[in-house]
């Protein structure tokens, strides 16, 4: 990997537009904004940014199929699955689909995935199944209590990004814990991150029913506790940790991406006869009788 | 030894390196693959575009090579080789201490071999800490608390069949446990990678050293809040170091929470070679210096004397090596001839 090409966006950089592709229908760009609004759990990142996205597929029936694809073989089949989810709401969102099909590839878990899908059933009914039979565990409980754990880390972290890029406007703490959610609608942002996550903070704050009245505190924590002057420093500990545990996540999964998509590119060099990562990851090596 | 513009001599002790045979003959199932595989693309992903190995030489480590990136390039004085059984994924293990031993019936002085061993299995773990201590002399362990065991996809320091083992091993005066709490491979909802099991073990036995391999990234905070309360818990900065290239300021970070938390003598420096190679490790630490903004939040500073506990005063403290008697003995080694005649 490049040595900068982990980085965080850079200043002014966000999330560069995605170019439409030759031959790409309105529809399909449609769609592609649409998976914007997806993000990885774990690292509260757009999918369309983080490059899982391969493919956007409407036929004239207007049935959509999205594949994906994740940095390795062995990401966390949780995870899989509540991206899959999200990918099927966000399209469904549109209104327009006549079909949605969501493809994982290249993954342990495709194949149960992908055939849940197939079948109608819910993706935490094939995590389920996926669990009974891989590791005695998973499930539709431990789905959704996975997704409010990291729902609660991504409402931390844009909490972070908003706060900082408010101090950084001349904000005190003072005004930081007296400032409402009316005002916070009026706030401006010089720092790109804190435009960015400012949108995605106020979502989280209303659909979690932390604030919703314009007279609401601004920055409650994720159990509903207002922001205080005195505990403005502690409040910003904690959620610096959160941000420093995601990003390892974020920045391992982006190199890990990098790797696989050039090994995977590259044509099959063949090790003496030995099968590459590239021709494993590709399913080109038959699995051994007995080993899952 | 690691010397600086101005001459100073630096001590390194690696705390963290392995001799693991990966290569496609020792696999016994797909999963073998599988975690060779991952470890490889933790190499790719963070190592600078220079020192990216091909897979066949990443597969299998030779004890030429160990010596070369250690010794020779590596300006490492003294390595601590961390010893995986990983039987249900390798016909021959991962890295077993037999493995291991023959790095030591080369480089003697140079190394420190740890043993292993798995609690679940009761009675033969017994045996195997009796074995490892009378046969090998180890003077500490490396618990894998996410090994595979048959049916069993991880257990916990805090089980009493843990607690057991570290009786026996107090008893015979065994006191360094190095525990993998980094990032996972494959968890279900059973993380077997968790951090908090070592609360518990670090509370019951107070006379144990642990150290918290990879600081128990992600989950830094939990970490640390361990760490404050728990004076024998250690940190081993393996895997979050080699961000330093790839992401330095994000390293910054790492490092001030940890100083902050933990203070300079609880910090432990591991390359987790063969996964990242010492050298370029060691120079980038060494130039390294935490962000201003970032260094002023938390009030911490990363000095030379800090760096230098870091890479080699605080593990030698703890494993009791004399520096200076070691330096003396080392000097004498002929690390460049010996590299010469390969």
């Amino acid at each position: 990997m490049t040595c900068e090409s982990a980085q965080a966006p850079a200043a002014g950089a966000a999330s560069p537009p995605r170019r439409r592709a030759a031959g790409e229908t309105v529809r399909e760009t449609e769609v592609w904004r649409a998976l914007d609004a997806v993000t990885d759990p774990e690292l509260d990142e757009p999918l369309t940014e983080m490059g899982f996205i391969e493919a956007v597929e409407v036929d004239a029936a207007g049935g959509v199929t999205v594949r994906f694809r994740l940095p390795t073989y062995w990401c966390s089949p949780n995870f899989a699955f509540l991206m899959a989810e999200g990918i099927r709401e966000a399209v469904a969102g549109l209104g327009w689909p006549a079909s949605i099909a969501v493809r994982l590839e290249d993954h342990l878990c495709a194949a149960e995935m992908n055939a849940a899908v197939d079948a109608g059933r819910s993706f935490a009914e094939a995590l389920a199944e996926f669990g009974q039979t891989e590791a005695g565990g998973g499930g539709a409980a431990d789905l959704a209590e996975v997704r409010e754990k990291f729902e609660r880390k991504a409402f931390e972290k844009r909490q972070e990004a908003v706060l900082l890029g408010l101090r950084a406007r001349g904000f005190t703490p003072a005004d930081l814990a007296a400032m409402t959610l009316g005002q916070l609608d009026l706030a401006a942002f010089d720092a790109p991150e804190a435009a960015k996550q400012a949108p995605r903070y106020r979502s989280l704050l209303v659909s979690r029913g932390l604030a919703r009245a314009p007279g609401d505190h601004a920055f409650p924590d994720p159990d509903g506790a207002p922001l205080t002057v005195e505990g403005y420093a502690a409040r910003m500990s904690a959620l610096r940790a959160v941000r420093i545990n995601m990003e390892f996540g974020g920045a391992l999964c982006r190199g890990l991406r990098e790797n696989r998509y050039r090994e995977a590119a590259a044509p099959a060099k063949g090790c003496g006869g030995e099968p590459t990562l590239a021709d494993f990851i590709e399913g080109r090596v038959p699995l051994p009788v007995g080993a899952r | 030894m690691f010397v600086t513009p101005e001459g100073k001599e630096i001590f390194v002790l690696d705390g963290h390196t392995h001799f693991w045979d990966g290569s496609p003959e020792n696999h016994r199932n797909v999963h073998g693959k599988q975690f060779i595989d991952c470890f490889y693309g933790y190499h790719m992903a963070l190592s600078p575009a220079s020192e990216q190995w091909d897979k066949a030489r990443f597969e299998k480590m030779t004890a030429d090579a160990y010596y070369r990136d250690m010794f020779a390039d590596g300006m490492v004085d003294m390595a601590i080789v961390q010893s995986t059984a990983l039987r249900d994924f390798y016909h021959k293990g991962f890295n077993p201490i037999e493995r291991n031993w023959e790095l030591k019936a080369r480089h003697g002085d140079r190394l420190i071999i740890n043993g292993s061993f798995d609690p679940r299995e009761g009675e033969k773990a017994y045996e195997a800490i009796h074995q490892q201590i009378e046969d090998y002399g180890v003077k500490g362990f490396k618990l894998y608390t996410a090994e595979w065991n048959g049916d069993s996809r991880g257990y916990k320091v805090s089980d009493e069949a843990s607690h057991r083992c570290f009786e026996l091993c107090e008893k015979l005066g065994v006191k360094n446990f190095h525990l993998h709490k980094g990032p996972t491979i494959i968890p279900l909802s059973l993380d077997a990678f968790d951090v908090r099991d070592v609360d518990v073990a670090a509370t019951d036995f107070p006379n144990l050293n642990f150290v918290v391999e990879h600081c128990g990234l992600p989950r830094l905070d939990e970490f640390c809040w361990i760490a404050v309360q728990e004076a024998n818990v250690y940190g081993g900065i393996a895997v979050a170091l080699p961000f330093i290239h790839s992401r330095p300021r994000y390293f910054g970070e790492v490092m001030a929470e940890l100083l902050f938390w933990l203070g300079p003598d609880r910090i432990f420096f591991g390359s987790d070679y063969a996964i990242w190679t010492p050298k370029w490790l060691i120079e980038k630490f060494m130039a390294y210096e935490i962000p201003e903004d970032i260094a002023a939040e938390r009030g911490v500073q990363l000095t030379m004397e800090i760096k230098e506990k870091i890479l080699g005063r605080n593990a030698a403290a703890l494993y009791g090596v004399d520096i200076e008697a070691m330096k003396a003995r080392l000097a004498n080694d002929p690390v460049a001839v010996a590299v010469a005649a390969e």
